[in-house]
């Protein structure tokens, strides 16, 4: 069951950050302002994306809620470091982002970081 | 508002913008998750009793603070990914996990261990590794209208 829990975790995660990235990608840079935080508020009710995305943000959420309760945090925040791996090969595969040696090697010292930050 | 800036003028606003935009998210999360856990602790009913319990307690101001925050926070990330690359923001926001101990052992008196150090070393040497690399490679952004 754990390691079910983990694979909904790391996927809802996954898909959501992929869904926003493609969306807001194509939406153009947008700002904070008073203005734009209502603007970003009413993209998110209205792109069918990010709607989609904020659902598997809710899966992922009380997928790891229910990891809290049965397995120690420091199995739980490790294993959602896993998304981390998946989301760096879908950017490059899907959003065609240009992943070089340099921000590799970079998110594989933050991915070990976080990793023995949480065990 | 658009100005005729050279190239790499223009180059570094956006790269200041993007760090603005990342700080503003890692404090808003921070602070959020941090209004949440106050607030959570000073409620006087156990919250998994009971369903309507979660409703209840968005009456206590920390908690509803928290939870604008959270929102806010969340609508900061999306123009984040407005004009920054998933897998350049995604290191970068790991440096909330080091917030996130800090914020503990400020707040809540937890010691640190060396082994803990050592893992915000890497994040930071990983953090500054990403952060020299381009923000956007998509090459699809324009300017907002």
């Amino acid at each position: 069951m754990t390691w079910v829990l983990v694979a909904v975790m790391v996927v809802a995660t996954a898909l959501s950050d992929l869904l926003q990235s493609y969306e807001m990608k194509r939406a153009g840079a947008q700002s904070v302002g008073a203005r734009g935080v209502g603007r970003l508020l009413r993209m998110v009710v209205e792109r069918r994306y990010l709607l989609l995305s904020i659902a598997c943000l809710a899966f992922s959420f009380f997928a790891f809620m229910a990891l809290l309760q049965s397995a120690p945090l420091s199995f739980v925040v490790p294993a959602s470091a896993a998304s981390f791996i998946l989301e760096t090969v879908a950017a490059k595969i899907l959003l065609k982002e240009e992943i070089g040696a340099r921000r590799a090697a970079g998110a594989l010292l933050v991915l070990i970081g976080v990793a023995a930050l949480g065990g | 508002m658009r100005l005729a800036v050279p190239c790499e003028l223009t180059l570094s606003i956006r790269a200041i913008r993007t760090y603005l935009l990342l700080l503003l998210f890692l404090a808003l999360r921070a602070f959020g998750n941090l209004c949440l856990a106050w607030g959570t602790k000073h409620l006087h009913e156990a919250l998994a009793a009971h369903p309507l319990a979660y409703l209840r307690s968005m009456a206590q101001p920390f908690i509803a603070l928290g939870i604008v925050m959270l929102i806010v926070a969340l609508l900061v990330r999306l123009a984040l990914l407005s004009v920054a690359d998933l897998s350049f923001i995604l290191p970068m926001t790991a440096v909330g996990y080091v917030l996130a101990a800090v914020l503990g052992r400020f707040f809540l008196h937890e010691s640190v261990s060396p082994r803990r150090w050592a893992a915000v070393a890497l994040i930071f040497a990983g953090v500054a590794l990403v952060g020299s690399t381009p923000h956007s490679t998509t090459g699809k952004i324009q300017g907002a209208k």
